[in-house]
């Protein structure tokens, strides 16, 4: 079971309360995981990443065991915490005001 | 009609102000999407269930939203429970897919250098009128989207955006944004755009091919003033009964065309300034027209610090100040392009929203003004839905 902390306005805008528990059948990515989000809740499509290039928006940070991720390759298996579930891995808007 | 919805869009979140007939009364519900930027709210003319917002975020990207039933509760179009996944299996979630038809291509930059169109949101949704599943969206960069489908899917009419003129174009301080969707009534190929800074634009073929119609346009702050695009045009406004006769507010100067934009002539008249943002005409006058004068480019709030709507009577030239209830002593609000709106009651209402918060109503056609509510966030747009 994977655990993912959502930002709150993601939150808000798939209606889910607390973390987002996903399976996953593949080996576990940013990319994976990120699939798996957008199958479950389709309006988070192009929220996280953009719609075509897949590439990640630029105020939109990935970390995992308090490393940052987001320029790792979204194709590179995450730490072994992650996929066991016992360390979530989480989304954050970047702080740039507003 | 019963009643009337104002429907505002704000930096924060989306509200909607309801009255019955008197316009005495006010609900007020939301904030709707709390702390995302709710560009554009408006509803169907021919369905008073059917309202589309514009949900958007510099973190998340553009989200459009869609309620069906008069904005108690709200959809991102195609995610509802039961249309998670299509037969096959495949994933939905197309409603915030805005892809440019084929390679963007450039427009020119601030430094007057080219530079990629890039899809950022959506400034203005206009329901069609005629069909609540139909509906067009104006983007930025500046383009125009088109939805059959209810907003689940989107698809650019990109003629307007491929015209011969698109390397020219560029954006003003807001962005280069497709602003301004009016659809002609009387003619169904018939649509006018307005693009800042390109100027206005208009198709008679259902938007396949579009003309620049920008002549009798001056504009001193573009290297040739009369170019035949690059004008910051912030708003356009057309009276249902008259498509031919349009009325613009410009970056500078209140214009006006009789002949569906082919030609332009000044009708800034008397005006204390001629720099504004939002225009409209009365519901049942057609001569009738409302501005807001802003001292100037850098200096965004009303004249003397006084804030006035100004009505002419006479289709332009001749303005008169409407003060009645509104503040008239260190007011320093602005009212943005999309922000002013026109009820089809009688006597006809309008409405329009400030930088700071307010949102005044008058229920007679501008002669006197109310502030509906007083410390919403800073308004981006106010729309106005009849209710059967």
């Amino acid at each position: 079971m994977i655990r993912v902390v959502l930002p709150p306005h993601l939150r808000t805008l798939a209606r889910v309360y607390g973390d987002v528990e996903l399976d996953l059948n593949a080996t576990v990515t940013q990319r994976s995981i990120l699939d798996e989000l957008e199958t479950r809740y389709p309006m988070q499509r192009g929220t996280m990443r953009d719609h075509v290039t897949q590439l990640r928006r630029p105020l939109v940070r990935f970390f995992a065991c308090g490393e940052d991720l987001s320029h790792e390759s979204p194709d590179a298996p995450l730490p072994e915490a992650i996929a066991k579930g016992s360390e979530p891995f989480v989304i954050i808007g970047a702080i740039a005001g507003g | 009609m019963s009643g009337v919805r104002v429907l505002v869009g704000t930096r924060k979140g989306a509200f909607i102000l309801t009255a019955d007939g008197a316009r005495k009364r006010w609900k007020v519900s939301g904030p709707h999407f709390a702390g995302w930027e709710i560009y554009h709210v408006k509803g169907s003319p021919v369905d008073s269930n059917r309202i589309y917002a514009s949900q958007t975020s510099g973190w998340f990207g553009q989200i459009i939203q869609r309620s069906d039933d008069g904005g108690k509760k709200w959809n991102t179009p195609g995610s509802n429970p039961e249309e998670l996944k299509s037969p096959d299996g495949t994933p939905k979630g197309e409603s915030n897919k805005f892809v440019y038809d084929g390679v963007p291509g450039t427009h020119q930059w601030y430094d007057g250098t080219q530079h990629p169109w890039e899809f950022k949101r959506v400034w203005h949704l206009e329901p069609s009128l005629h069909d609540p599943e139909h509906v067009y969206a104006g983007v930025e960069d500046a383009a125009l989207f088109e939805s059959k489908d209810g907003g689940k899917s989107w698809k650019e009419l990109s003629g307007l955006r491929k015209h011969d003129t698109g390397p020219k174009w560029q954006p003003g301080a807001g962005g280069m944004c497709l602003h301004t969707i009016l659809l002609d009534p009387q003619d169904p190929q018939r649509i006018y755009v307005a693009i800042s800074a390109a100027g206005a634009f208009r198709t008679d073929d259902g938007g396949k091919t579009w003309k620049p119609i920008n002549q009798g346009l001056h504009s001193e702050y573009i290297p040739d003033p009369a170019a035949e695009v690059g004008h910051c045009v912030h708003r356009i406004a057309m009276h249902q009964s008259r498509p031919n006769t349009l009325f613009m507010q410009k970056h500078w100067d209140v214009m006006r065309s009789d002949d569906g934009g082919d030609s332009w002539r000044e009708i800034s008249g008397n005006l204390p300034s001629d720099f504004g943002f939002p225009i409209d005409v009365h519901a049942h006058e057609p001569e009738t027209v409302y501005v807001v004068p802003i001292k100037s480019d850098s200096e965004h709030y009303p004249p003397s610090s006084r804030l006035r709507v100004y009505r002419s009577r006479t289709g332009g030239n001749e303005w008169e100040a409407l003060t009645k209830g509104l503040p008239q002593r260190n007011c320093y609000v602005n009212v943005l392009r999309d922000a002013m709106s026109v009820d089809s009651l009688e006597p006809c209402g309008i409405y329009f929203g400030t930088t700071g918060g307010q949102v005044y109503a008058s229920a007679d056609a501008g002669d006197s003004w109310k502030p509906i509510v007083r410390d919403l966030p800073a308004v981006l747009s106010v729309e106005v839905q009849m209710l059967p």
